[in-house]
């Protein structure tokens, strides 16, 4: 009966940390949808760029970046790119985002003004805290391609 | 969109109408709060960030008045900064310690009528590169401390060679977003090197040591929200003194930032011996404005 137990124990420890791992990839899977999911898919994605906008409009510190620019379609390209980002079955098909910027001369303040609208946007469309944070770790990447650095 | 939207949308963007920002740009609690040392940061260790919200075009200052109550002394900071294009941050910081019981031992043993110790802090601190909310590597900064004693009577008595030193730390601060239950998590990292007792209200170098030494200092902060930052920091301290031995400090704080003009930080402390008095714990509050 000892023997039986220690049996059972051995193959609980041995395969503790491999439930364990399971566990971890089968939640690694997929995290992007869960994260897309969260942003309520293409349409709560839609809302948050068109807050966005209307955030940017008023924001003396970037509106003048913005002027000229096709409204529709900037809507519609930067709800795809976020979209595809968050992992939904988006494709972004609007101008490679250094080439798109190169002439802009954006600056540390313009970017953090962008970055604040797009917080206060996710704000307003109850987006969890999570999912917000999630989605800016998704964009980082694209810091130097909008600085041009 | 509907058509309507989209006509009211670009007729404003046409006409870019005048929009309030006369506060910084920067992202809500990347300013830090001001540390006892008048520098930004966390309580007790500098930060590699920059104080106020100024970002690259931006002119930023705060103001802070904080208070640290611990067993047998009471700590008050009164601190101010400017920033430049998130470049560059001057501070000055006045601390009064109220010796509160160390009156008597400083009375029956050294001859000395003394409640409190002053000091001066004159601080400067430069961005060197990145930014700590984008870089990949995070956001590094250099800074000095000119720290000055307005009454040297106490630390005199008690084997402190100068009455005024330099302190000069690196700094390196990270956010790593959704890092921790989607949390975002602020480590910083700061090497100091000093000669001061006790952040030099005892004086800087003693008999046991009299030169600078490379102090280690760290903190990790998680916030809850952009509201709500959580975290501890330890400060590693030099002991040069023979009269008293000195630890290291730590706390465990919380700081809520409403919004970009007012930072609450409260704190528990603990400063470990401080000039024979033993396991000095307590509370810390500052507040700080940002204009």
């Amino acid at each position: 009966m000892a023997n039986l137990n220690l049996k059972f124990l051995i193959v609980a420890l041995l395969s503790g940390p491999m439930l364990v791992l399971g566990g971890c990839q089968s939640l690694n899977t997929k995290p992007e949808d869960s994260l897309y999911q969260q942003l309520g898919e293409r349409e709560g994605i839609a809302n948050v760029v068109e807050d966005l906008l209307y955030l940017i409009v008023e924001d003396e510190r970037i509106n003048h970046q913005f002027k000229g620019v096709d409204v529709a379609q900037f809507h519609d390209n930067l709800t795809d790119q976020l979209c595809e980002l968050s992992g939904g079955p988006c494709t972004y098909t609007g101008r490679e985002m250094r080439e798109l910027h190169a002439d802009m001369a954006i600056t540390d303040t313009q970017f953090n003004a962008l970055a604040e609208n797009l917080i206060l946007a996710m704000e307003q469309n109850d987006i969890p805290t999570g999912a917000q944070n999630r989605l800016i770790k998704q964009l980082l990447p694209l810091y130097p391609d909008i600085r041009n650095l | 969109m509907t058509a309507k939207r989209l006509v009211t949308l670009t007729m404003a963007l046409l006409l870019a109408p005048a929009a309030t920002a006369d506060i910084g740009s920067r992202i809500w609690a990347t300013g830090g709060v001001t540390t006892i040392e008048g520098s930004a940061g966390g309580g007790l260790v500098p930060w590699a960030l920059l104080g106020s919200y100024a970002s690259d075009e931006e002119w930023g200052g705060t103001l802070a008045l904080s208070r640290a109550e611990v067993d047998d002394y009471t700590l008050a900071v009164t601190g101010a900064g400017l920033n430049w294009n998130n470049r560059l941050e001057l501070t000055v910081a006045r601390q009064t310690l109220d010796l509160d019981s160390l009156v008597f031992t400083l009375k029956d043993g050294f001859g000395l009528e003394q409640d409190e110790l002053n000091q001066d802090i004159f601080g400067a601190k430069v961005r060197l590169a990145g930014d700590v909310l984008y870089s990949p590597w995070g956001q590094w900064s250099a800074g000095v401390q000119y720290k000055r004693q307005r009454d040297f009577t106490v630390p005199s008595a008690i084997g402190a060679r100068d009455d005024s030193g330099t302190d000069v730390y690196v700094s390196g601060s990270k956010l790593f977003f959704a890092a921790v239950m989607e949390r975002n998590l602020l480590v910083n990292l700061t090497a100091r090197a000093t000669r001061a007792n006790q952040g030099g209200l005892l004086g800087f170098g003693g008999d046991q040591n009299n030169s600078h030494e490379l102090m280690m200092e760290g903190s990790v902060g998680l916030f809850l929200n952009r509201q709500w930052l959580v975290g501890a920091e330890y400060r590693q301290k030099p002991d040069n003194l023979g009269f008293a031995t000195e630890d290291d400090w730590w706390d465990l704080f919380v700081a809520w930032v409403p919004d970009r003009r007012l930072a609450v930080t409260g704190a528990l402390v603990n400063l470990g011996d401080v000039a024979t008095l033993e396991d000095q714990q307590g509370l810390y509050l500052s507040l700080q404005g940002s204009f």
